[in-house]
């Protein structure tokens, strides 16, 4: 790819922010339902749009824009357990993710430390490894919650087991691959198990668990919406089924920008991480 | 009988047949000595095993057969004792020269101060002339740059016995030639033990004291000893200038070519494993220019 200047980027993605919002806004103008009359004790009861059989108009980029600059401007408010502040809603979610995936890290990198250094080991964990991968995070909720009986426990737990994977994976195949001569090197200078694991494998292996973490992160972020879809309560998930309820687009849409918006901060960080241990040989 | 400092006791190294096949020997009943402060090389062509006996020597493998006595004790594992400096210099590459180096100083020493650690490190990299790269990663520095790292950190362990796995053949001529003189005064100076491993006769020549000619894999054999009767101190500028060069060189050179093939199948019926026959090429030639310059005291114009 050739080098391009990171100005005549920003303006072309600046036009084409600009295009779509036009676009938006156009066709948010003219889709006018027709004004049918209604009954107006049913209209009071169900809502004007629902008696007259039309749809509520979806949101203009103006009212969207109004609707994130007060949730921006006052992210922490509580107003009783179903209407709690956007900040508040995604600072469980983030807790969650952090607790699950944290757990998942203490328990996968060591493990997959083992495994890494272990062919016995790996051929008899593998199989159920790749059977326990491919199942859907979810999947495991009801079982979470019949056993743990706590909601907010139960999708801390799908975090966990979503995120465990590909970190465990990761980390067995960067222990596996550490190249043979640098582990010579460490056995012709004579140097404990405990020191050949901390100095020469895990800096060897580092970029590629860094990786696994950062794939594991971004799992665990895509999660933690449906999860909280599932057990409700509080969380970014929760606020997005509830605003569905509610029939508030503009704060859907709103939380779709600010779940983007954390995922690519919480990806970048990792990979700010990955870079640090990163090393060219 | 008196043993050598390294003695290499019938060796053997086979590998299982793939499919039902008999295994494959490399090479077996192979014994040789290092003794203590002399430089050995082992010369042969490629498969012929040889790297799998330096891996032996330094106890990163295992032989079959057989067993390798240093200093009165079987080996049975690597050793801080036994240094290697690998072909592929294998350096740490999240580390830099200097830190490569200090992982081998802690390696021998793990209750020194981090002042001492560092003053030992700064002394081999001076050594070896790296100090304007010494907090440069290995991939920032030139090939011959890293083999240079690679010298000081088998050097920083202090060990008896240095075991070079053909150090220099990834190297460009000019480079292979400084550094081939550095390991020279090094040795010399440090009176270590030497084995290295080579395909190059010139640096066999110029380094080593002694010269292992083994022939082609499989069941590749020690065919002769050849000793290095070239005084020393030897310099690449005048190493070819000295009496009996040539006839050295062309003796390895024609054992590599034809020989080494020849010999492989068929050893000459007074050739035993035990006792391989030395030979002095360069002693030969000039006993015998010696001779010929006495009886005709006026030179040939």
């Amino acid at each position: 790819m050739r080098a391009t200047r990171p100005v005549a980027s920003l303006a072309l993605a600046c036009l084409l922010l600009a295009l779509f919002v036009g676009a938006w806004q156009l066709s948010s103008s003219t889709g006018l339902g027709t004004a049918a009359v209604a009954d107006p004790e049913y209209a009071a009861l169900v809502g004007a749009a629902a008696a007259t059989g039309g749809q509520t108009p979806f949101p203009s980029p103006i009212e969207v824009a109004a609707r994130i600059w007060e949730h921006i401007t006052d992210p922490f408010y509580v107003r009783g357990t179903n209407d709690q502040g956007i900040g508040i809603q995604l600072a469980y979610s983030l807790a969650r993710v952090l607790a699950g995936f944290t757990l998942a890290a203490l328990l996968a990198i060591p493990l997959g430390f083992l495994i890494g250094m272990s062919p016995l080991l790996y051929g008899a964990l593998n199989p159920f490894i790749q059977v326990l991968r491919p199942i859907s995070p979810l999947a495991w909720m009801p079982l979470a919650l019949y056993t743990i009986r706590d909601s907010s426990v139960s999708s801390i737990f799908v975090i966990f087991i979503c995120s465990v994977w590909p970190m465990l994976l990761n980390t067995a195949f960067g222990v596996a691959t550490v190249r043979k001569e640098w582990l010579n090197v460490a056995r012709t200078l004579e140097c404990s198990a405990l020191r050949t694991a901390f100095r020469v494998i895990l800096p060897a292996a580092a970029p590629t668990i860094m990786t696994g973490m950062r794939i594991s992160i971004g799992i665990a972020w895509l999660v933690i919406v449906a999860a909280e879809m599932l057990v409700g309560g509080t969380g970014i998930g929760y606020f997005v089924w509830n605003q569905w309820n509610n029939l508030s687009l503009a704060d859907i849409v709103t939380a779709i920008l600010l779940i983007g918006v954390i995922g690519m901060v919480l990806d970048q960080i990792l990979a700010m991480a990955t870079r640090a241990v990163a090393y060219q040989e | 009988m008196r043993r050598p400092f390294v003695s290499v006791e019938g060796i053997a190294r086979r590998f299982p047949g793939v499919s039902g096949a008999p295994p494959q020997t490399v090479f077996a009943d192979l014994w040789f000595g290092i003794e203590e402060g002399e430089f050995l090389c082992l010369i042969g062509h490629s498969d012929c095993g040889k790297t799998t006996i330096l891996n032996i020597l330094a106890g990163l493998d295992h032989a079959d057969d057989g067993a390798v006595v240093v200093a009165g004790r079987e080996i049975d594992g690597p050793s801080l004792d036994r240094a290697v400096i690998f072909q592929s210099h294998a350096l740490l590459p999240w580390l830099s020269a200097e830190g490569n180096i200090a992982f081998a100083v802690r390696s021998r020493h793990p209750d020194w101060s981090r002042a001492q650690v560092a003053e030992a490190c700064r002394r081999w990299i001076d050594l070896v002339g790296l100090s304007a790269a010494a907090a440069k990663r290995p991939a920032q520095l030139s090939g011959g740059m890293k083999q240079r790292v690679g010298i000081a950190r088998a050097l920083a362990v202090s060990p008896k016995i240095l075991l070079m796995d053909e150090p220099f053949s990834a190297l460009d001529a000019l480079t292979r030639g400084t550094l081939q003189e550095e390991v020279n005064r090094i040795v010399a100076e440090t009176k270590l033990t030497a084995f290295m491993i080579t395909h190059d006769v010139d640096e066999a020549i110029l380094l080593a004291d002694r010269i292992l000619l083994m022939t082609n894999g499989p069941e590749a054999k020690i065919a002769e000893v050849i000793v290095n009767t070239l005084p020393r101190p030897r310099t690449r500028h005048d190493i070819h200038h000295l009496p009996g060069y040539y006839e050295l060189r062309n003796h390895i050179v024609d054992f590599l070519i034809d020989r080494s093939r020849r010999l492989a199948g068929a050893m000459p019926p007074e050739w035993t494993a035990r006792a391989v026959p030395e030979v002095r090429p360069a002693a030969t030639a000039a006993t015998r220019h010696a001779a010929e310059s006495a009886a005709s005291p006026r030179r040939p114009a």
